[in-house]
């Protein structure tokens, strides 16, 4: 069931004491109202502050997908519970709520994923798993309950692997950022089901600035699953997420994403993960929607016997640029890295694979291995692949492979010969192209990936 | 009721390839139809499935009374039509299990889950397959005997109507052979009608066909009984 806003939320806010706040733009008085409202501490706002200056500082990137549509003065950086992304159902783009309707999406819950509500009912399953993470000393909190909560936590480790400086997006992010996950495993603690921000699905989870620290303490476990395979409409623009993750000695952390974002959005997120000894780190990682994403989560490896692995895949549709891929330091020896990544373009849909695997000298007995596939689905469809390997260290074992292809007029007949239709048959060999990735995904989002392609695949989503 | 090529001939690019062919194969019946490289055995084979680049100029392609000549290679299949491949094609990432039932739901088959996955086994089993075979992708990595006899294991669950199978006895070892003579005979016991494409005589020991054709230039110049297989194995093609 959905949530109105009652009242007494209301009454907690003075519309008049925020006169920036949902405005589009950005500016400092804007960031200081966003602190003010948060009744953040004061060195919080410092960093908000300092990060807003190195934003303006630094130029948009020009070196991997056109980034030249954005214009910040008219997107909307903060978004209080009460403010609503869409005012009505029906603002929400047809072809969104169709879709919705096609992979089966509860009622209530398209209302929120679209932005109509604010607030979508916790589910009892994430009450009951709540219950179950406390006795273990686990934190699973919205990033802005748990910054309240733990303070000192986030004070310790916030900036550590992703600095504000790193690039422009992550400078926007510690300037804004809202909403995001906190999430802390405690030393030997494995947690056995996957933490779903699915489950604690409310407005400061899908913030279009979210900021997401995960800590993994010495022999700990955990998987931990972002986004929904639903389109997630924004209306505004931007999406511009951090994600920080420490693996210390000996712990492992899967991390799983969905994205799905509604075709307007440019989607340019930071992901990066630190990893000691004999730790390891798993990005899962799938992107279907957006106008255009830059995303290429990163592994350093940064203690002996480290290891590493992204397994990715990129659908790309008219007017899509999906340019992701990954970067992995092998900052200790011994480390080992896997990357395997899969891509699809259909109609106009762009995809690029951009990646950077760098062994410097005197890092001893490390190997790394990366496999990129792309389908081209159309004539006019197109894929890029930039991989660099930065390897100074001749006792490694790198290797790289690369594939281009398109569906065969013999894998068509083959199909059809079966009695199988053609648009079925160019289905079923997309799904198992991709089937390496889906496999590693959760049950209930490998079926609505596999439903969402379908249909993508059909032409009946745009 | 029966599959009837009538008059039948196609070219393909500029070439004419196969010249007013004429064959009728009954329910349960085993045809081969023999004859040298170049003959255009697999032609006919990919005409009977409509194969887009087999291009009809003349004649027609009867499936129990029905004309198919027109219909596209879905609607074929559906029809009754199957065609066992020389050279089956890799669909990786789809397991054999799935790629079944995928195309018995697509043939519009009804079938129950548990009845489908039984007979499943018990078919792959008696093809020689290990149980884990099913989950592996369909044609990816299998050696040319696993794939023919993945190729009689589709023809024994989709059941046809009507079969060709083209060059299913080559690369085979003496066992894989026995295996899929086996399987297609029992094909035969199902009310399959068979045609078996062949260079060689030594599947037609196990198969004992009705008839044997004999396609030399696209054209059939003889038909007869197994006596005529054993002519061939002494003299070639050069007698005809």
């Amino acid at each position: 069931m959905a949530k109105t806003r009652s009242h007494k939320d209301l009454s907690l806010t003075n519309e008049l004491d925020y006169q920036y706040i949902s405005k589009p733009g950005i500016s400092e008085n804007l960031i200081r109202e966003i602190s003010a409202y948060k009744q953040e501490p004061s060195w919080m706002l410092a960093k908000r502050l300092q990060a807003f200056k190195i934003f303006k500082s630094k130029p948009t990137p020009t070196w991997g997908a056109n980034l030249s549509g954005i214009n910040y003065k008219k997107i909307r950086y903060f978004l209080r519970p009460i403010d609503k992304v869409a005012g009505s159902w029906s603002e929400v783009p047809k072809k969104i709520r169709e879709t919705y309707q096609k992979i089966g999406i509860p009622q209530a819950e398209r209302k929120f994923l679209a932005g109509v509500v604010a607030q979508y009912e916790s589910m009892a399953v994430y009450q009951s798993l709540q219950k179950q993470l406390e006795k273990q000393g686990v934190i699973f909190l919205d990033m802005d309950t748990g910054f309240k909560k733990h303070p000192e936590l986030v004070k310790k480790y916030l900036g550590t692997v992703v600095p504000t400086a790193d690039n422009k997006f992550s400078a926007l992010n510690t300037a804004v950022w809202s909403g995001g996950s906190l999430v802390y495993i405690p030393k030997g603690v494995k947690v056995d089901i996957p933490l779903q921000a699915y489950f604690r699905i409310n407005a400061k989870q899908v913030g279009q600035f979210e900021r997401t620290l995960i800590i993994a303490e010495a022999g700990s476990q955990a998987h931990y699953v972002e986004g929904c395979t639903a389109p997630v409409y924004a209306a505004d623009s931007l999406h511009a997420g951090v994600v920080e993750i420490i693996i210390k000695p000996g712990a492992r952390l899967r991390y799983t994403t969905v994205q799905n974002w509604s075709k307007n959005v440019y989607n340019l997120v930071t992901k990066r993960a630190f990893v000691y000894e004999d730790g390891i780190m798993e990005w899962v990682d799938g992107n279907l929607g957006s106008k255009t994403t830059m995303k290429y989560p990163s592994i350093y490896l940064l203690g002996t016997g480290a290891k590493g692995s992204v397994l990715s895949i990129a659908l790309a549709g008219a007017g899509q640029h999906q340019d992701v891929g990954t970067k992995i330091i092998h900052g200790a020896p011994n480390t080992s890295s896997s990357v395997v990544s899969k891509s699809i373009s259909k109609e106009s849909g762009r995809t690029s694979y951009r990646g950077l695997i760098k062994i410097p000298k005197n890092v001893k007995n490390c190997t790394a291995s990366v496999v990129c596939d792309a389908l081209l689905l159309n004539k006019n469809s197109r894929t890029d692949t930039y991989p660099k390997m930065e390897v100074y260290e001749a006792d490694s074992g790198v290797t790289h492979e690369a594939t281009v292809g398109q569906i065969g007029a013999d894998q068509l007949f083959y199909l059809k010969s079966r009695g199988i239709s053609e648009n079925e048959a160019r289905n079923i060999i997309v799904q198992g192209f991709i089937e390496p990735i889906v496999k590693e995904l959760p049950l209930e989002y490998a079926i609505e990936l596999n439903r969402l392609i379908k249909l993508e695949m059909s032409g009946l989503v745009g | 009721m029966s599959l009837q090529i009538s008059n039948l001939s196609v070219k393909v690019g500029s070439n004419l390839i196969l010249k007013a062919i004429n064959l009728e194969i009954k329910p349960g019946e085993i045809h081969a139809l023999m004859g040298p490289n170049g003959s255009g055995k697999s032609t006919l084979a990919n005409s009977i499935m409509g194969h887009p680049k087999a291009n009809r100029i003349a004649g027609k392609i009867i499936l129990d009374k029905k004309d198919i000549s027109s219909l596209p290679t879905e609607k074929r299949a559906q029809a009754g039509v199957f065609m066992a491949f020389q050279q089956p094609v890799e669909i990786s990432g789809v397991s054999i299990r799935n790629f079944l039932r995928l195309a018995l739901l697509a043939q519009k088959t009804q079938f129950k889950l548990n009845v489908f996955q039984n007979e499943l086994d018990k078919q792959a089993k008696a093809l020689k397959f290990e149980p884990d075979f099913l989950k592996r992708s369909v044609n990816e990595g299998l050696s040319g005997g696993e794939k023919k006899r993945l190729e009689i294991l589709q023809l024994l669950m989709l059941k046809p109507k009507y079969a060709i199978l083209d060059e299913i006895d080559s690369g085979l070892d003496i066992d894989a052979l026995k295996t899929v003579a086996q399987g297609m005979l029992r094909a035969k016991r199902m009310g399959i009608g068979l045609l078996v494409i062949t260079h060689y005589s030594r599947i037609l020991k196990y198969l004992l066909p009705k008839k044997i054709h004999i396609l030399v230039k696209g054209q059939i110049v003889k038909t007869g009984s197994k006596q005529l297989a054993e002519k061939l194995e002494k003299s070639g093609y050069q007698a005809f």
